[in-house]
């Protein structure tokens, strides 16, 4: 064995042998209570248990064990590769299926049960030893293969390999299967395959009424032309901004960079609300229109309209931020050799700079629309009678029907249109290759812009950066102010009730937000480098290493994208409640909630970024004799930072907004600020939504700042346009 | 340099931050409650019982129909212990498919008759804690300029001149807005009930997703007139809004917003505790102070002053065991889908 492999072998026996197998109530690293008993009791070892035949399910799984510590003095690394494979698979097996056999009482596989000789046993759900040794096992079994010549011999990837699949497998798959089951069964929990056609071919899923007749659409239909619509359209500013930004001189760009990424780190609502209070009925805009030129007012922004500019102004950014990676990383030698051929800026352009946009454009888009598909805030607020899948399924779980076989019907229809587009999008980009960051000489600078893409890009941004800028005021504003659109008397009410401090004994924080306010922001603090971590480990597997079954790997981290946000916190009530994993109402079932939920943005970031680094950046790593680790930890991250801070303010700022995904998740001790800002939105009390989300916003800018500071920037040959010397090094930090 | 050093302090010190663990909560001397009333309700009442019983409340406030969800994707392993609050139709249903517990109070005796049917209905697994009787609510600005009288009766919102002006929940996801159609069943019967809600539709703008949602519109003057239970519409009027609350003269239907003990609650004794404490005059005089309208079911509570009497409203003899049943509701609901809301408008 390798001293990594025998590290791992000890991680395992320290899982089996002496860590609390099982979880255990009022667990914590402070007060011992807990541990009465121990090595027996509550918070008894696996091997102790198993011993004292309190738990003999769990022996056979620990003869594994014992049987992989044969590989542990062989010199011949083939024999020791099967028996860590071997021994490596049957124990995780074994240790997975006595958790899903034996439950609470009432629970589990019965007859699986009766196989380990335990039928009508109870246990609870998996704890630390139990985690600890059943990836440990995993890993045995990828440095097994490994030694066998997988992945080139290199234990590092397929140990990643192998904990990606796990976790994908157990936090996407798992409460999907559960939760998706229901679109198949009826009430009874029988299989019933003509239930299920008659809600899939339901009239209000496809519908097509609205082409010939006033009446509404299928909602899928509705969804299918929103998600399409939004993803153009933040597309188009998204790259309209990275362009002018970074290719013209344009006065204002700080506040315009500041400005576009604003909308992102705004709580859900608050958009749709600004935008109800500006062109609503009684809105600002629509008063002024009325009284100056006549206009009479109307309702048309409770509908498409309303929600697709409300999702255009929510998602463009991240449409900007993954574009201005993608535009940063265009190599200037190739346009200045356009150039140097005697092509025109807008030739260069059209020619060069566009075709190796594409992969970036393609993710932009396909975030977008995906988002769209997802979003649950500004349909609920802005829809009217438009519906889309997302509400709709919400309401199908929550509303007076309690129909989860629609809902789950509902959630297949949404899966395949953003697998769809995903399949669309590969498709697109083909095979071709994008890379312009090489290790060679690389010291141009930028082609200006074409003149008529930024006059047109321009047009394009000014209003909508005006827009933005109108609705930030209102937002400010509404939290100072008694009722936003009817009162306007100043007051500092909304932000006492939320956010009071009582400084009479000491610090006491007294307003109803903070708690809510504090779990937020730990939360988020805790899940983004987790997500950042996976996302761009996923992202280099799939770029950089082949093995088999890629396809399907880089396909089941966009899953968890494509589920909705309320189909994914019902599935993990449904999966999570119940042993072997039990985590509802802990705060670790919203830091993994958060962290699979928004892992894909990692990987997209990641994906698009290591498309523009050349291969041989690697190999001249690898050629010097650097494991994958030391050329991922060295050569491709400083790289890559650019995708870094993406991945981590997404997930930050994701983990501090996201809505429909948590609102079952939350309990009373980890109860987050969206779910408290919704209630306040049902109440119909404004001005203190509007006030904690914009204490929300603050917190969000800080939280960026501080990651860009954290992270830094990546340092490429001289492209900027300042003749400030930046070091030609590429491999930086 | 320093900027570098200072880079991996950052990163040291949010490394550090993440290691802080997040454990499973205690529970021991506590009771977890789910409220489905408005946070300004919920609080106190957390709060009131804590300070008179000691016991240590951990409280979530959720809607009625997301608190109904979590509580039957939880049944196998239930992690609440008291659901409190919330329209009676969720709380019957889980009712009805045995989500929750039977228990008797000894504050039975002090309550409205309308509070003991709800607990005899459910076989004694919910009892009333408030009611609120359903109407609908003007914007007396919008009316003004658009020439119609106000509208006092039922039939008054199916003037064509009101189109596109009143606004109510959509029935599938709103339960005060099912209230409504149930209402409107009985008061009429069902065929002409759903000959005046095609009337309806018309006038309609906007189904909601949200109950309430209509008040608020009302109030800002989004939509002229809105049905939901009057003291939503109240609750506009307290904060000052342009608005006037109206019972139909026909007469209306209401609801009863209930509580519930879950089945398997882990704090069995103290559920109980919170139950009978929350029918006490001292618990129900709480709603008053967090602008809750609502009729409270203690018979020893005076109603705030701002409450509908429901002594001055035409109250139906509302069947909240027909109406409230699973098959009765899914039979009106998708009645309403397929013959009401695919009309064009």
């Amino acid at each position: 064995m390798r001293p990594a492999t025998r590290l791992v072998y000890l991680c395992a026996w320290l899982g089996f042998a002496l860590l609390p197998w099982y979880l255990t109530e009022g667990m914590s690293l402070t007060g011992l209570d807990w541990l009465a008993g121990y090595p027996l009791g509550k918070a008894g070892s696996g091997l102790a248990l198993g011993l004292a035949g309190e738990a003999r399910w769990l022996l056979p799984g620990g003869a594994m064990l014992l049987l992989a510590g044969l590989a542990w003095p062989r010199q011949d690394e083939q024999r020791a590769a099967s028996i860590l494979i071997w021994a490596g698979a049957a124990g995780f097996a074994l240790f997975f299926l006595q958790g899903f056999a034996i439950g609470l009482k009432g629970q589990g596989i019965p007859w699986l049960a009766s196989l380990f000789g335990s039928a009508g046993a109870t246990q609870r759900g998996m704890g630390p030893g139990a985690f600890l040794t059943i990836i440990s096992l995993l890993l045995m079994m990828c440095h097994g293969l490994a030694y066998r010549g997988f992945c080139r011999g290199d234990v590092f990837t397929t140990s990643t390999i192998g904990l990606l699949v796990l976790l994908i497998g157990l936090f996407i798959f798992f409460p999907v299967v559960t939760i998706l089951k229901g679109a198949v069964v009826d009430s009874a929990g029988r299989p019933d395959f003509g239930a299920f056609a008659d809600r899939f071919f339901d009239s209000s899923i496809w519908g097509l009424g609205c082409l010939t007749a006033d009446v509404s659409c299928g909602v899928a239909w509705n969804t299918l032309i929103l998600a399409v619509l939004c993803g153009f359209l933040t597309t188009l500013f998204g790259l309209a901004s990275a362009l002018l930004i970074l290719r013209t001189g344009m006065p204002g760009k700080t506040m315009m960079k500041a400005l576009t990424v604003l909308p992102i780190i705004t709580p859900p609502f608050v958009i749709g609300l600004a935008l109800i209070l500006l062109f609503g009925r009684t809105g600002m805009v629509s008063n002024l229109l009325y009284e100056w030129v006549d206009v009479p007012r109307s309702r048309w922004i409770y509908g498409l309209p309303g929600v697709l500019i409300a999702q255009v102004l929510a998602f463009a950014p991240i449409a900007f931020l993954v574009l201005i990676g993608v535009v940063q990383g265009i190599s200037p030698s190739l346009e200045e050799a356009s150039q140097t051929l005697g092509a025109h800026r807008w030739e260069t352009f059209s020619t060069i700079t566009w075709p190796l946009l594409r992969p970036g454009i393609a993710n932009a888009f396909l975030l977008g629309f995906v988002e769209s598909m997802a979003d649950f805030g500004n349909p609920l607020v802005l829809g009217g009678n438009f519906e889309v899948l997302s509400t709709k399924i919400f309401f199908a779980v929550v509303g007076a029907a309690h129909n989860e076989g629609q809902a789950a019907v509902l959630a297949l229809v949404l899966l395949a249109f953003t697998l769809g587009a995903f399949w669309l999008q590969h498709s697109w980009l083909g095979k071709k290759s994008y890379t312009t960051v090489t290790g060679k000489g690389d010291a141009g600078l930028a082609t200006p812009l074409p003149r008529r893409v930024s006059w047109i890009s321009t047009l394009l941004v000014v209003p909508w950066v005006a827009l933005t800028v109108v609705i930030y005021i209102i937002i400010v504003i509404g939290g100072f102010v008694k009722s936003m659109g009817r009162d306007y008397t100043p007051t500092l009410e909304h932000f006492l009730t939320g956010f009071r401090i009582d400084f009479s004994r000491g610090m006491h924080f007294e307003g109803a937000a903070w708690d809510s306010f504090f779990t937020t922001v730990k939360l988020a603090a805790i899940s983004a480098p987790i997500t950042a971590l996976i996302g761009l480990l996923a992202a280099y597997l799939l770029k950089r290493q082949t093995f088999h079954g890629r396809g399907a790997l880089e396909f089941s981290t966009m899953l968890s994208f494509a589920i909705p946000g309320t189909v994914l916190g019902v599935a993990y009530i449904l999966a999570f409640n119940v042993p072997p994993i039990e985590m509802t109402g802990t705060g670790i079932i919203l830091v993994i909630a958060f962290v699979f939920r928004n892992m894909p943005v990692g990987v997209r970031s990641g994906i698009a970024g290591l498309s523009q680094i050349d291969k041989s950046l690697d190999e001249a790593s690898a050629t010097l004799s650097a494991r994958s680790f030391t050329t991922l930890w060295r050569v491709v991250l400083p790289l890559l930072r650019p995708a870094l801070v993406a991945a981590l303010v997404y997930s930050f700022v994701r983990a501090m907004t996201a809505v429909s995904a948590v609102i079952f998740l939350v309990s009373a001790e980890y109860n987050l600020a969206t779910a408290y800002i919704v209630g306040r939105v049902e109440a119909g009390e404004f001005g203190l939504a509007i006030a904690y989300s914009s204490v929300l916003i603050v917190v969000m800018a800080l939280g960026i700042m501080l990651i860009q500071f954290g992270v830094g920037e990546r340092k490429l040959g001289r492209r900027s346009a300042d003749t400030k010397a930046a070091p030609v090094a590429v491999g930086g930090g | 340099m320093t900027f570098i050093a200072a880079r991996k302090a950052l990163l040291a010190a949010l490394a550090g931050t993440a290691l802080i663990g997040i454990g499973a909560a205690k529970a021991e001397g506590t009771l977890v409650l789910y409220c489905s009333v408005q946070e300004e309700w919920c609080r106190p009442m957390a709060n009131e019982f804590e300070k008179a019983t000691g016991i240590k409340v951990a409280m979530t406030r959720k809607s009625s129909g997301e608190t109904y969800a979590q509580i039957k994707a939880e049944a196998s392993n239930p992690r609440g212990d008291v659901w409190w609050g919330g329209t009676g139709d969720p709380h019957l249903q889980a009712a009805e498919e045995g989500l929750t517990e039977t228990y008797e109070s000894p504050k039975k005796a002090e309550l409205h008759d309308w509070a003991v049917k709800q607990w005899a209905q459910s076989k004694g697994r919910t009892v009333g804690i408030y009611a609120g009787a359903l109407g609908f609510g003007f914007n007396t600005k919008q009316i003004g300029s658009r020439g119609v009288p106000e509208p006092k009766c039922w039939s008054d919102l199916i003037n064509p001149k009101l189109k596109d002006e009143v606004q109510v929940a959509d029935p599938n996801s709103s339960g005060t807005s099912y209230t409504m159609l149930a209402t409107l069943v009985q008061l009429m019967g069902e065929d002409k009930a759903f000959e005046y809600l095609k009337a309806l539709h018309k006038n309609i703008n906007q189904y909601t997703k949200s109950g309430a949602a209509p008040a608020k519109a009302t109030s800002l003057g989004e939509t002229t007139v809105g049905i939901t239970f009057m003291h939503d519409m109240v609750t506009m009027v307290v904060n000052g809004g342009p608005v006037k609350v109206v019972a139909p003269c026909e007469g209306t239907g209401y609801e009863i917003g209930s509580m519930s003990i879950i089945k398997g609650a882990r704090n069995m004794e103290n559920a109980k505790k919170f139950y009978d404490w929350a029918l006490t005059p001292e618990a129900q005089k709480l709603a008053e102070a967090a602008k809750s309208y609502q009729v409270p079911s203690n018979k020893n509570v005076v109603p705030p002053p701002q409450s509908p009497k429901l002594a001055d409203i035409k109250l139906i003899d509302y069947d909240f065991a027909k109406y409230g049943s699973s098959a009765e509701r899914k039979r009106l609901l998708s009645k309403w889908d397929n013959e009401v809301k695919k009309l064009p408008k």
